[in-house]
Order: C-alpha cells, then sequence, then structure tokens
C-alpha cells in the first residue's frame, strides 16, 4: 500500500547463518503474549460457544447443560427467527450505503479542501467516541421524540403526516445505526483518499478528463481499499447490534442481536443463543469472502 | 469538445505563444512578464536552475496553474482560460504520475478513451510499439523499470497528438546511462512525428543535446533565448556565461568602441573583442572566455599574430582528465584562469609553476556588462526540484 515501487524487489536472500535463525526465533516470540491472549479469551470461548450451540435444549442454566450434539438446535434459530436475520442484514445493508454517502464526501473534503483544519476535521469526526456509546444512543431519543424539534419539522413540511412519528420506526433504528457507525466509514475513506497522489488527478486532467470523470476514471478507483474496509467496518458490527434497535425501535424492529441477548441474558436459552451467534458469525463471514473476492482488493495498489 | 482538443500536429500556424505572462504567489514573483513564442515543430527547452519559474510556465502552459496577468496562445486560438482537459496540450510529469492501478495498456489508452476515440486499441498498440512496450501492455506501471515508467509516460501524452507536448524534467529520475539513451530516443521520436516539444530541464547538457532552441531562464525572466551552439559561443550575461559550461570572467576596461573590434584593457594588457558579441559599451566589462578556447604556450615563445594574448601567467594547478588536461594559471592580477587543453599528444603537458601566454581567437572571446555578478549561474550542488 506505499508509494508505486519503481523497481521489483530483490527475491529474500535464504538465511544461512545462525545469527539470522536466532533472529527470527525472538521475533516469534514476541508473538507470544498476543497469542496467549488470543487463545484464552477468544479461541476458547468460541469453541465453547460452538459445543454449547450443540447442548440439548431441554436443559436449564440452573440445572445444567448435556452435551448431546444436539444439530437441531440450529435448524430451530433458523425457523423461529429468519425474519430477524433479514431484518437484521438489510438494515445493516442500508444503513451501510447511507454510511457511505454520508462519509465520502465528508472524508474527500477532509482529504482534499480542509487545508491547515484538516486535523481539526478529523478530530471532529473521532469527537463523539469521548462520549459514551450508550447515552448518546438514547439522546437520539430525545432528537427524534414525538414531540421533538426533528419530528414537527417534517410535520411541518408535510414529510410526515400529523400523527406520524419517528422514534420507534425502522427509520429511528436505521438513522441511529448511521450515526454511530458513522466514524467507522469515514476514518478508512479518509486514510485511503489522503493516499491518492494529487498529481494524478492533474494527469488525469490533462488528459482530457473533466473533474468529474477524473474523479469516476482515477480518485475513486484508488479510493476503493478505504470504501471495501470502511464499507466492512460498517457492515459488520452494525448486523450484529442490538443496542439501536433497542433504544430507539420496539420489537417490530428488533435485530438478530436483540434476540441472542434476550437468548443469553433474559430466557438464559444458552443453546439457541449459541446457535444463533454461530449462525450469525458464519454467515457474517461468508458475506465478507464473496464481497472481498468481488472487490478484488487484492488488485488494488 | 471532442472536435475543439483533437491533434492537429502538421496544421500550420500553430505555434505556442506567452504574451506578457506573469505568475504570482502572494508577495513571490515566479515568472515576470515573460513573452516568448515557440515556432510548431520545433523542439524548445526551457532550461534554468531550480526555482527559476520554468515550471510554472509548464505548468500555466498546461492549464494547471492560472496567469496572474498575461495571455497564452496556440496559433490564433487564446487559451488562456481553458481548462486543462479542453486544451490541446499534453504534459510528461516529472514524477510520470501514471496511474498506479490501470496497466500499461489502460494508461496510454487513457486520453484517447477519454475522447471518445473509436480505433483507440489500434493506436494504443500502435504507440506501445513506438515506445517499445509492447511485452509490457497487461503489467502495472509498478512493475516496470524507471526507464520504462518513463515510456509509458510518453507514450501516454503522445498518443492524443498534442499541439504541443510539454516534458518536465522527464529523465531527471533515470541514471545517467538511460538517461542518454532516453535523450537521442526522445530526439528520434519528436523528429519522426514532428510535434512541438516543450522541455524543462535545469541539466544544461540535456538542452543542448536535444533542443533547437533554448531559453535559459533565471528569476522569473528570460536571460537569453536562442540556438544552443550561440547561448554558448556568445552569452549576452554572466548567468548564461556560467550556467551553459563554464567562463573565465576577466574585468576589462573599454578603450575603443569604434571599430569592428572592441579594445578592452585587462589589467594593462589589450586585447580585442568583436563588437557583434560585445554586450557593454561604456566604463567596464567582463571579458569572457571559455576554458577550452585559450590556447596556452610557454612564455614568450610562441608568435600569436592576430590572436588576444595576455602574458604573465603562471601555472598553479594541474589536473590530468584523459581527454583533456585543466590548467588552472594565476595571472600577474591574482587571478585564476580556466584553461583546458586537448590531450592530442601533439604538445607536452605544463607542470606546475610554468610560466605561460595565454592567447585566444578574437572570434571566441565576449565581453558581458559589469554590472552583473561573476558568480551569477555557477553550478551549485542543488538539489533537484
Amino acid at each position: 500500500m506505499t508509494e508505486a515501487v519503481t523497481t521489483p524487489p530483490a527475491p529474500p536472500a535464504p538465511v544461512v547463518d545462525g545469527e539470522n535463525a536466532r533472529r527470527r526465533g525472538w521475533g516469534w516470540l514476541l508473538l507470544i503474549p498476543g497469542m496467549l491472549w488470543l487463545a484464552i479469551f477468544f479461541l476458547f470461548p468460541t469453541v465453547q460457544l460452538f459445543f454449547t450451540s450443540l447442548y440439548d435444549p431441554s436443559g436449564s442454566f440452573e440445572r445444567g447443560y448435556a452435551m448431546t450434539w444436539h444439530v437441531a438446535n440450529y435448524a430451530d434459530a433458523i425457523i423461529d427467527t429468519s425474519n430477524l436475520f433479514l431484518r437484521s442484514f438489510m438494515y445493516a445493508a442500508i444503513t451501510t450505503f447511507v454510511c457511505l454517502l454520508l462519509a465520502y464526501p465528508l472524508a474527500y473534503a477532509i482529504a482534499f479542501k480542509s487545508g491547515r483544519w484538516k486535523n481539526v476535521m478529523l478530530v471532529l469526526v473521532i469527537a463523539p467516541f469521548f462520549t459514551s456509546f450508550l447515552l448518546r444512543t438514547l439522546s437520539w431519543r430525545a432528537i427524534l421524540s414525538d414531540r421533538g424539534p426533528v419530528t414537527s419539522f417534517l410535520q411541518t413540511i408535510a414529510i410526515l403526516p400529523d400523527d406520524g412519528r419517528l422514534l420507534a420506526t425502522p427509520v429511528a433504528v436505521i438513522a441511529g445505526l448511521v450515526y454511530n457507525f458513522l466514524p467507522f466509514m469515514t476514518l478508512p475513506l479518509y486514510a485511503s483518499l489522503d493516499k491518492v497522489d494529487h498529481r494524478l488527478i492533474e494527469a488525469a486532467g490533462d488528459l482530457y478528463s473533466s473533474p468529474f470523470t477524473g474523479f469516476r476514471t482515477v480518485t475513486f478507483p484508488l479510493s476503493l481499499p478505504g470504501v471495501v474496509s470502511g464499507t466492512l467496518l460498517t457492515f459488520i458490527p452494525a448486523s450484529g447490534d442490538y443496542i439501536n434497535a433497542e433504544l430507539l425501535g420496539t420489537p417490530k424492529q428488533y435485530m438478530i442481536g436483540n434476540r441472542i441477548q434476550a437468548a443469553f441474558l433474559t430466557e438464559r436459552n444458552y443453546p439457541l443463543a449459541a446457535s444463533l451467534s454461530i449462525i450469525l458469525m458464519v454467515v457474517v463471514v461468508l458475506m465478507v469472502i464473496v464481497y472481498v473476492r468481488r472487490a478484488g482488493t487484492e488488485e488494488l495498489v | 469538445m471532442t472536435e475543439s482538443t483533437t491533434g492537429s500536429s502538421g496544421a500550420a500556424g500553430k505555434d505556442l505563444r506567452l504574451e506578457g505572462v506573469t505568475k504570482r504567489f502572494g508577495d513571490f514573483v515566479a515568472v515576470d512578464d515573460l513573452t516568448l513564442t515557440v515556432p510548431q515543430g520545433s523542439f524548445f527547452a526551457l532550461l534554468g536552475p531550480s526555482g527559476c519559474g520554468k515550471t510554472t510556465t509548464l505548468r500555466m502552459v498546461a492549464g494547471l496553474d492560472e496567469p496572474t496577468t498575461g495571455r497564452v496562445l496556440i496559433g490564433d486560438e487564446d487559451i488562456t482560460d481553458l481548462r486543462p482537459y479542453k486544451r490541446p496540450v499534453n504534459t510528461v510529469f516529472q514524477s510520470y504520475a501514471l496511474f498506479p492501478h490501470l496497466t500499461v495498456f489502460d494508461n496510454v489508452a487513457f486520453g484517447p478513451r477519454r475522447r471518445g476515440v473509436k480505433d483507440y486499441q489500434q493506436k494504443t498498440r500502435d504507440m506501445l510499439k513506438l515506445v517499445q512496450l509492447e511485452p509490457y501492455a497487461r503489467r502495472k506501471p509498478a512493475q516496470l523499470s524507471g526507464g520504462q515508467q518513463q515510456r509509458v509516460a510518453l507514450g501516454r501524452a503522445l498518443i492524443n497528438e498534442p499541439g504541443v507536448l510539454l516534458l518536465d524534467e522527464p529523465l531527471g529520475a533515470l541514471d545517467l546511462k538511460l538517461r542518454r539513451q532516453m535523450q537521442i530516443e526522445l530526439k528520434r521520436i519528436q523528429t519522426e512525428i514532428g510535434i512541438t516539444f516543450v522541455h524543462v530541464t535545469h541539466d544544461q547538457e540535456e538542452a543542448m543535446t536535444m533542443a533547437d532552441t533554448i531559453a535559459v531562464m533565471n528569476a522569473g525572466v528570460i536571460e537569453q533565448l536562442g540556438a544552443p551552439g550561440d547561448l554558448y559561443e556568445n552569452p549576452e550575461t554572466t548567468f548564461v556565461a556560467n550556467f551553459l559550461g563554464q567562463s573565465n570572467l576577466i574585468m576589462a576596461d573599454v578603450m575603443d568602441t569604434s571599430g569592428r573590434t572592441v579594445v578592452v584593457d585587462c589589467h594593462g594588457q589589450q586585447v580585442g573583442v568583436e563588437s557583434t558579441r560585445s554586450h557593454t559599451s561604456e566604463g567596464r566589462g567582463w571579458l569572457g572566455v571559455r576554458p577550452e578556447k585559450i590556447f596556452a604556450s610557454p612564455a614568450g615563445l610562441e608568435n600569436h599574430d592576430g590572436s588576444n594574448v595576455l602574458t604573465g601567467g603562471r601555472v598553479s594547478d594541474v589536473s590530468f582528465v584523459g581527454v583533456s588536461t585543466q590548467y588552472l594559471v594565476r595571472m600577474p592580477w591574482g587571478q585564476e584562469l580556466m584553461v583546458f587543453e586537448q590531450n592530442t599528444g601533439q604538445r607536452a603537458a605544463f607542470k606546475n609553476g610554468d610560466e605561460v601566454d595565454l592567447a585566444w581567437s578574437r572570434a571566441h572571446a565576449f565581453l558581458l556588462d559589469a554590472d552583473q555578478d561573476a558568480q551569477a549561474g555557477m553550478m551549485t550542488p542543488e538539489a533537484d526540484t
């Protein structure tokens, strides 16, 4: 991802002397703390989650569960919640799309037009993180409330009917998702737009591209790595999110995250919760693989 | 738009003209009231040190910078306010600015495709052949060597058959051997297709090798404009005398300007300069002689009839460089003059301390304004721009 290399790199020299081999050994040693951390707090719980998803669902939190390789948990989970899955992915897709539409001009402006305000604008993008995620989402309830300024304004200009509301609708949930994930879209977009060599845009202009054609044929293709990582960073967490649906929606807007949360913490139906989690994980991973393949990011500079 | 931007090589009266062009960046005047005509089909070099305004001039022709005042014309068409993408001008950028996400083929085809040229594929293949890159069509720029990238940049600009091709230090990033090779190749291509080339460079040798006409720029103005030989043999300013090759500049009093030969007095010794080569008339002046024009001989031994002679020199430094021997000769007034003697093997070399007379033909000296800085344009180890 660095500047274009002018000469192909020489093939790495084969390691012959012991000095190099020892150094390489030290490199691996430095990985140990991180590997241990991942093994204990990620790998082990994931395996645990997988086994939990196959427990006998007739057990309970108090009495314990029997390991019966109950694959039917998955069938039950899918039948039970397929509409939630669909809704989650739809909300996440809309969120991602809206985030992209909002963040691209913003990132473009920061990268190319902000001049000495660049750092200030970047801090402003990150600034919301200084306040609790929960608090910020709760305040959207006030913003979108039935007598709040946004609703009244939309009613005044007759976009919303007089008895229409924003809170407790899909609009509110998606608005909350967009708001919460906008920085995750903006920052990768900014990072890749900032790397676009301004001279390439000049060269496009020199070669008969109007500013728009230049954007379409040079700037945008060069920013694709940012588009891909931004959409992934938005879509993946958004599809598993439950706070926005919980605080800004009703059970009619619930997403798969809400169901998993309820199964784990309210119903304490661990096998169901675990199998839902595994399904969500597998589906998201599959979608990401297909997406990255289609976007062909490995082809990009 | 497509119509007005199509190439027009061969059409008559497409000289590039700059009329009173000035470019200011804040208080800094990068280009100062520049007026210039580049005849169609010529290989024109803008030569000068970094910061002299040559790249800014080029960018104003390309449309990447706007002149503060003045006009840019191609033929009779005023292109001063035309956006870059509407100008019949293409640029080979210093950094090449190749599109990293496109293959060599797509880079070269970029211009014709934007203009909607129907047989752009065939044209691109022909251009790749001209710049000898056919086998690399499918590669990305990052997979090419510096010289190959340079040829992609050239092909990408040339394929549009621009009225004027601008080259911004196009060989700056190449090593010496490759640069020589590309100089010959650029000249060959220019002669072959007859497009006007405007070449910006700080390398005087590069400019002299390739260009028909050189404009030497300094501090935003053109110091002198002419054919490489004229500039070298008859510089009009100390800057040109020093920037193009090396010169000995000796302070002299002007004695007689009445005849076809101007007589000057160099610290008590009188020498003549042809009046066409005298660029000052009153008081004092810098007498300039190129080191290779000076003929050194043992003191008092040889007859220099009709030549200019300065006597009383003493060799103070000898360096043998193979093709020639370079001497420093200390004159009675303390100045050290450079003398290059061809290593023909006909004459014995001088040694340190030998007393010599220095002679040169009247047709080889030049006389410059004494108010100018004798150090102007001296080669300093400057950073490439």
